[in-house]
């Protein structure tokens, strides 16, 4: 019995690390590519078709990059920043759960790594840790850029973890559990059931509190004051090179994946249908795929470009093979939980790309100032008001 | 296991607690400290405090030490200078202090002869029990604890402000 | 299985204690006696847990979490404190802040 968990977990570690691997290199190619269509332009296109292989060269050029130690650095330090700063960003994503228990040939096992009592607590206290890799980095390189840069985010992250903190908060009084799982599973039988809706009081300010303080908290436009490029050249990392700078780069877009499941998780019920599968949810993303895969065979019968007419319908007969396997009962009750959970946590991901390509940078004195004067305050009454009228209702 | 997990922890934190008395640079104390609460979090959880555990990481690791090092930081506090100092404390303070380290492991030895801890030997440090015992018979300390964090909110407030001229 | 004494968590306890006085007797930055003070906080902590495992009673846990508390606005007020020394006569020493002396 115990052989068989032990090889369980470590199958289920190795899909979840080579997955968030995968999706980690692929997301910074999804934000180039949205990005340059905010800005009209195609964006990377030459390496793979669509610039599809785009993350792949980039991963290359990075490891062979010479990997630079300026002399003047205190280096015990600043070698053991980018480290802590991945290690921390890719150890929340081991209690996150990607879906409900599952049976595979007799054994059954949990879609998650693993099911802690206090899933939410844990994931705030790793989050909460990641500050160090910044600040360090800062302080090690011994350049004033980078102290500016890791000041800048050590007084930002503690200043927005309040926020984030009460507006996770609110959620929790609501269903009443620390899990993650169960918290999940409160939140079962449609879109009205989600937190964001749901309750005495619904989470919907909450939910825009905590994104907007997850915003601050990843270092993301408008809040990546860390990282300036027109007034502290690179901010923190402005030292660092090579594989170590990907550390950097990679922990990032691991924060920003980690916080859009939380989000999911906490206000948008996880891998939880918008309507029960009576009412046919289940033939929603089946239906998706296949009206894409359509379209992309359309487009590349009247291909506009030349190499659109063997790369388009190619995708195209993906997508239909895809839809089809939606379809088979065998594995739909794994693969649609999957599905749903994954489309909301894009969505809130792709949220982050088009803020970046729409907002400026703020001030520094306007961070502060509308963190503690104004988010703080609300998010404290919306706990005030939630906490009372669950009180009230119970 | 318990006791390999209980050595490698104790002694990550006992050497990360010697750090931080040793090193001459603030920042690195600061670090070292860090690793002493990290491990004893770990710790926390051998002793079933799993609530206390994530506490002491997001307090202590994850808002206290922050603000250390932003305020090492903020200072750009270099190394320390060290001066001369009192005959009495060169002569006399590491002895004492091991004289009064021994006293304490003496009794601590005397006191608990028999009794040993496993994992999962405890399971009443959740979250729903400190909650209840939170909002139950420690109320009225609880409640004080509010007003004393409001007075420290505005001391903080009031010493760091730019004197008015 | 192998269990661990609760004496050595005391013990634990009472070396990272010991540590903590050494740093805060020895030491002359501010901030390093600041973090010694802490240091010993923590120790005692971890005698509250471990009485709390050892009495079965989650009182401890309580005890702990008020000092985790009292420590977080004790860092509040003592950093503003150590700025505020910081910036009128712009030393970290503690023997240099002395003009109560004489």
């Amino acid at each position: 019995m115990i052989d068989s968990f032990v090889v369980i977990t470590l199958i289920k570690v190795l899909v979840v690390f080579a997955v968030l691997m995968t999706t980690l290199a692929y997301l910074q190619w999804v934000e180039r590519k949205v990005i340059a269509h905010i800005q009209v332009r195609p964006g990377p296109y030459r390496v793979g078709p669509h610039g599809l292989l785009q993350p792949l060269a980039d991963v290359i050029k990075l490891i062979t990059k010479e990997d630079l130690v300026p002399p003047y650095v205190n280096k015990p330090l600043y070698l053991a920043a980018p480290f802590l700063a991945i290690t921390m960003a890719l150890l929340s994503i081991s209690v996150i759960p990607f879906g409900p228990e599952i049976k595979v040939a007799g054994y059954s096992t949990l879609m998650q790594l693993t099911d802690l009592n206090i899933g939410v607590v844990f994931v705030l206290a790793v989050s909460s840790m990641g500050v160090y890799g910044i600040a360090l980095a800062g302080w090690a390189s011994n350049n004033k850029y980078s102290l500016l840069g890791g000041l800048r985010s050590s007084a930002q992250m503690i200043s927005y973890e309040l926020p984030l903190s009460l507006a996770i908060a609110a959620p929790l009084l609501i269903s009443n559990t620390l899990s993650l799982r169960t918290l999940v599973e409160k939140q079962a039988g449609g879109i009205l059931q989600w937190n964001v809706l749901h309750g005495p009081f619904p989470q919907i300010f909450s939910f825009v509190i905590f994104l907007i303080a997850a915003f601050a908290e990843t270092n993301r436009v408008p809040f990546d004051l860390p990282e300036a490029e027109n007034e502290l050249v690179a901010g923190f990392h402005t030292e660092y090179s090579s594989m170590k700078f990907a550390s950097f780069f990679m922990a990032e877009y691991a924060n920003m994946i980690t916080v859009s499941c939380m989000a999911t998780l906490l206000f948008l019920g996880g891998w939880m249908a918008p309507w029960p599968a009576a009412y046919g949810s289940s033939f929603v993303p089946p239906a998706i795929f296949a009206i894409a895969g359509l379209i992309a065979l359309y487009h590349g019968v009247n291909y506009s470009r030349k190499r659109d007419k063997y790369t388009l319908p190619a995708f195209g007969v993906i997508f239909l093979i895809v839809a089809g396997i939606l379809l088979l009962p065998v594995v739909q009750a794994w693969l649609l939980p999957l599905f749903w959970f994954c489309a909301k946590t894009g969505a809130i991901l792709f949220g982050f790309m088009w803020i970046r390509g729409t907002l400026p940078r703020f001030r520094y004195d306007q961070l502060m100032g509308f963190t503690w004067k104004f988010l703080f305050p609300v998010a404290m009454l919306n706990l005030l008001v939630t906490g009372f009228l669950v009180a009230w209702f119970s | 296991m318990d006791v390999i997990l209980f050595l490698v922890f104790a002694i990550i934190a006992v050497v990360c607690a010697i750090n931080v008395v040793v090193q001459s640079h603030p920042i690195s104390s600061a670090v070292s400290l860090i690793g002493v609460m990290g491990s004893l979090a770990i710790l926390y959880l051998l002793l079933g405090a799993e609530f206390i555990a994530a506490a002491q990481v997001i307090v202590y690791a994850g808002a206290v030490m922050v603000l250390f090092i932003f305020v090492i930081m903020l200072l750009n506090a270099g190394t320390e200078v060290r001066k001369g100092r009192s005959l009495m404390v060169q002569v006399l303070g590491v002895p004492l202090l091991i004289a009064l380290l021994g006293v304490l492991a003496f009794f601590v030895q005397r006191l608990y002869p028999r009794s040993t801890v496993h994992f999962g030997g405890f399971r009443g440090g959740s979250a729903l029990a400190i909650g209840r015992a939170l909002f139950t018979t420690y109320l009225l300390p609880f409640e004080i604890t509010s007003i004393l964090i409001l007075i420290a909110i505005l001391g903080a407030i009031v010493l760091a402000r730019k004197e008015l001229e | 299985m192998a269990e661990v004494p609760v004496s050595w968590f005391l013990t634990l306890s009472a070396v990272l204690f010991v540590l903590g006085v050494s740093g805060f007797l020895f030491r002359r930055n501010i901030i390093t006696v600041f973090m010694s003070i802490e240091l010993m906080l923590n120790a005692v902590n971890l005698t509250f847990i471990t009485f709390a495992y050892q009495l079965k009673q989650v009182n401890g846990h309580l005890f702990a979490f008020f000092v985790m508390v009292v420590a977080a606005a004790e860092a509040t007020v003592g950093l503003a404190i150590i700025l505020t020394v910081f910036k009128n006569r712009s030393t970290l020493n503690i023997d240099d802040v002395n003009s109560m002396k004489n």
